[in-house]
């Protein structure tokens, strides 16, 4: 598993390619912890917000189904060197964290 | 494992917030409430038709899953969806054997490619779906995946 969120923005051919990795357990609620027998509580991303400039061009509804540690590609028209990528994601705890680079 | 990294943009969770009470109750409007009936549906023409209103899709060859035809993790399946059709509004993945079969629904603005790639949770084998809202008609495709070892706890 990943230690650190990433995110990589490439421009080529009038297109940007966005590939991110976001840090989270991604928890269904389903669970149980091997110790206690517990049930580890749900604990997943709900919202992905991608955005060039400021301006959003993806949007993700997501439940626990996605993977852990979440991974995301999309390719956008446009963008250029040197403008930012920002995503922002928000959990069903209300749990929120952002990630943003150039494009390269 | 680091959780919680990033901790900042509570701020704009809050915004978010306000958002979604403000937002629509048409299915999938961008940044709307999060749809949790369709993530509570346990069945997939149940979560098609809480999230997009209906559970009737046109099969359309012009939309490819790229998945392993067998998966030795589910809890770790690489998807491709390449939906060929002009204005994309969003591109929808189901997992029908999952205990919730809706995995994520992607939003496209207009420039962004019909495209889409990222790693789900598979309980079992059987078939990821693809439901692609294009020009305000649902069109679908699947392929079938073969799960060694389930990926849904």
């Amino acid at each position: 598993m990943a230690s650190k969120p990433k995110l990589r923005a490439k421009f080529k051919d009038g297109e940007t390619s966005v590939k991110a990795v976001l840090i989270h357990p991604m928890e269904s609620g389903r669970r149980k912890d091997k110790a206690t027998g517990q049930l580890i509580p749900a604990e997943f991303i709900q919202e992905i917000n991608c955005m060039h400039q400021g301006k959003t061009v993806l949007s993700v509804t997501a439940g626990s189904g996605l993977s852990a540690d979440p991974y995301l590609h999309f390719i956008f028209a446009g963008g250029a060197k040197g403008d930012t990528i920002k995503l922002h994601w928000v959990d069903n705890q209300g749990k929120s964290g952002s990630i943003e680079a150039p494009i390269k | 494992m680091k959780r919680r990294v990033f901790l900042q943009g509570s701020l704009a969770a809050g915004t978010l917030g306000v958002a979604a009470l403000t937002g629509l109750l048409t299915p999938i409007s961008a940044l709307a409430a999060w749809p949790k009936e369709a993530f509570q549906a346990k069945e997939l023409s149940e979560a098609m038709k809480k999230l997009l209103g209906t559970d009737a899709t046109e099969e359309n060859k012009k939309i490819r899953i790229d998945a392993p035809d067998v998966a030795e993790d589910g809890s770790l399946v690489r998807v491709k969806v390449y939906a060929d059709l002009p204005n994309v509004d969003s591109i929808t993945l189901f997992s029908p054997k999952n205990p919730i079969p809706l995995i994520a629904s992607f939003r496209l603005t207009p420039g962004v490619k019909g495209f889409i790639s990222t790693k789900i949770k598979m309980a079992d084998t059987g078939d990821v779906v693809a439901v692609v809202k294009a020009g305000d008609k649902l069109y679908s495709a699947r392929r079938q995946v073969k799960v060694t070892v389930g990926g849904c706890k």
